[in-house]
């Protein structure tokens, strides 16, 4: 299971870097969203995968005797994914009131904060 | 088995530590005290008028607290406090050492400093957006990723200060703010998911997140588990956090936009949270790794620092020429990280310092210049030594201090990284320092002539015209300058500080010792 899951969660980076290298926000959202994702079924992976194994202690052993998921990543993936979701919306309203200000998607015309041909300062006094 | 239920017994108790001391406290304090007054502020959102009567109080009782807990964890050593009183694998520590207590109390500091100028600064409209409840949110994430021991848990402080950075970003949503904003937001979301795919490799490798359980499993794993892979990763993450030089483009493009008290607490404290987790991680717990990759971080702190200096001199906007000096000392704190030396981190740590309080004391002068002279241009700037010579002699201390010039406080961490590096023979990278300081008293030196000693243009309205400067402003700015001129006169007590903190990082035993008592003892 784990290999198929580590090629899956490498397409998902190549996915979401893809869309990055975008120019348009709403890809760049998108693949905000895969990568996210993609983190966060990495750190699953990380934790071992295992099916129908409750992690019950028998009764004669102190500690759990043989490989169970361990539920710690579970919890930070958790945790993971409430941040990914808030930033998520939050970047989707952002890139939506910049598309209604800046009247553009494309990131090479949002040069409102840096304008082209800026003045230079004096070279004199 | 009768042996069983004595061992069961026996776990109960094993697995709960003692109460802490109530001195202990101080621990998470700080951090509790910063949401519990956010929240307060949040409810009284639309009483403007009394935000700034709570939120200035309160830091200041903020400033006691990180100074109490500085005070605390120099006379009884690292600090240690577990929640839910769970032994430390398995609960969460904070851990306060002499660097985090140095970084919390200074940062507590600049944000008094950005609370009081802030009252001048921020309208009813910016107060109702939410700048004071977003203050101490920042706050609470900063003091969090400073104290706390536990690499999952800096994850989360991160994210609490960068989504409430955005908060600050966008206040008052104006076209350049939601401009900067898209590509400051992007880049610091792929900056923090890094760090989280390193962490969860660090978790994979190691079993463990608490900071002292890696640094003591580190070196029986080294060798065997993929280590270089995971600091290279910490390493770009957080590089991207400080804005070192070839992932830096997001702070130039956004520091400018928002409120100028935002930009000044920005300037002084977001990259430098950056550095510390450089200095915490790969400083403290893999620092054979680190130094594999010195000569990588020495040349890109080359860089950052030269790049970043000409970037200013190229700018006409004071606040954007501002924006690339902080790069450009990034790349300075960047050279001591790479030495890896007691000299070479005291460094780094003792600039890091010295940045966060004047490069805030620097955009609070630009902002009571523009308040003067009516903009941030240097094309139409002039004439304000004629009128306020106070300010812009306080100006041109903290223009020195940045450039390195004696007696301010940046001078001696400079001295500390030349000599250090010309003691291993790094001639490049001493030469990089000197070469950015020149550059550094060229760029400020210009802005001193022609927005201060150049006569104001015509047209401009005389000094009697003007509304008179607040004065909360002025103290806030005259109270980080009189830090930086006590730090560059009186340097020995923050120097010794330093190299303490520093000692503590490159020797963490005395760390593992305050969250392991027993295994260190036995």
């Amino acid at each position: 299971m784990e290999p198929i899951l580590a090629i899956l969660v490498g397409a998902l980076f190549t996915v979401a870097i893809y869309l990055f290298l975008s120019k348009h926000v709403i890809r760049i959202l998108m693949g905000a969203a895969i990568l996210g994702n993609a983190v966060n079924l990495l750190i699953f992976t990380a934790g071992r995968v295992t099916r129908e194994v409750p992690p019950i202690i028998p009764g004669d052993a102190d500690a759990l005797t043989g490989a169970a998921a361990n539920p710690l990543p579970q919890a930070l993936i958790l945790t993971a994914i409430v941040i990914s979701f808030s930033f998520f919306a939050f970047l989707l309203v952002l890139g939506y009131r910049a598309f209604q200000e800046l009247e553009t998607d494309s990131s090479d015309d949002m040069r409102v904060a840096e304008p082209v041909g800026d003045k230079t300062p004096p070279s004199g006094y | 088995m009768a042996g069983k239920s004595e061992a069961l017994q026996d776990l109960s108790v094993a697995y709960v530590m003692q109460p802490v001391a109530a001195a202990d406290w101080l621990i998470v304090a700080p951090v509790i005290w910063c949401i519990l007054v956010g929240a307060v502020l949040l409810m009284l959102r639309k009483r403007t008028d009394l935000q700034p009567l709570i939120a200035i109080p309160a830091l200041a009782l903020l400033v006691l607290m990180t100074l109490g807990l500085l005070v605390h964890v120099f006379q009884s050593g690292t600090l240690t406090m577990t929640m839910g009183r769970w032994l430390p694998p398995f609960g969460i520590s904070f851990t306060v050492d002499l660097l985090g207590a140095f970084f919390a109390a200074t940062s507590a500091l600049v944000a008094l400093g950005a609370g009081i100028y802030g009252r001048s600064d921020v309208d009813d409209t910016g107060r109702r957006y939410g700048f004071y409840p977003f203050l101490m949110l920042i706050m609470a994430g900063i003091l969090g990723a400073f104290l706390t021991g536990d690499i999952f848990n800096l994850y989360v402080w991160f994210e609490v200060l960068l989504i409430s950075s955005f908060g600050l970003l966008v206040l008052g949503s104006e076209r350049k703010q939601l401009d900067g904003a898209v590509k400051y937001a992007f880049l610091n979301l792929i900056a923090t998911t890094l760090f989280l795919v390193a962490t969860g490799y660090l978790y994979g490798l190691f079993g463990t997140l608490n900071m002292a359980d890696i640094a003591i499993k580190a070196s029986e794993l080294r060798g065997t588990a993929p280590l270089m892979t995971l600091v290279t990763l910490f390493l770009l993450a957080f590089a991207m956090k400080a804005a070192a030089f070839p992932v830096n483009f997001w702070l130039p493009a956004s520091y400018h936009t928002p409120r100028l008290v935002v930009s000044a607490l920005f300037a002084g404290l977001l990259t430098k949270v950056g550095i510390y987790a450089l200095l915490r991680i790969l400083g403290m717990l893999f620092p054979f790794e680190r130094e594999e990759l010195s000569f990588l971080i020495a040349i890109a702190a080359a860089l950052t620092m030269i790049l970043g200096v000409m970037g200013a001199l190229a700018q006409n906007d004071i606040r954007r020429s501002l924006g690339f000096l902080v790069i450009s000392g990034i790349g300075v704190m960047m050279a001591g990280l790479a030495l890896g030396s007691p000299a070479g981190l005291s460094g780094a740590i003792l600039y890091a310092a010295h940045s966060m309080v004047v490069m805030t004391a620097l955009y609070f002068a630009a902002g009571v210049a523009a308040r003067l002279g009516g903009s941030f241009e240097l094309t139409s700037a002039g004439g304000l030594y004629a009128k306020n010579s106070l300010i812009a002699a306080m100006t041109l201390m903290l223009f020195l201090s940045v450039a390195g010039l004696p007696p301010f406080s940046g001078f001696w961490p400079k001295i500390m990284l030349v000599k250090a590096s010309l003691d291993i023979g790094a001639w490049w990278l001493a030469g990089a320092i000197l070469v950015t300081g020149l550059l550094t008293t060229i760029t400020v030196g210009r802005i001193w002539a022609l927005a201060y000693w150049r006569p104001a243009p015509a047209g401009d309205p005389d000094a009697a015209a003007l509304s008179p400067l607040p004065v909360g402003a002025t103290m806030a700015l005259a109270g980080l300058v009189a830090i930086t001129v006590a730090a560059g006169v009186w340097p020995e007590p923050v120097m010794a500080l330093a190299q303490d903190a520093a000692r503590g990082l490159l020797d963490p035993s005395a760390y593992v010792l305050s969250v392991f008592p027993v295994e260190a003892s036995q």
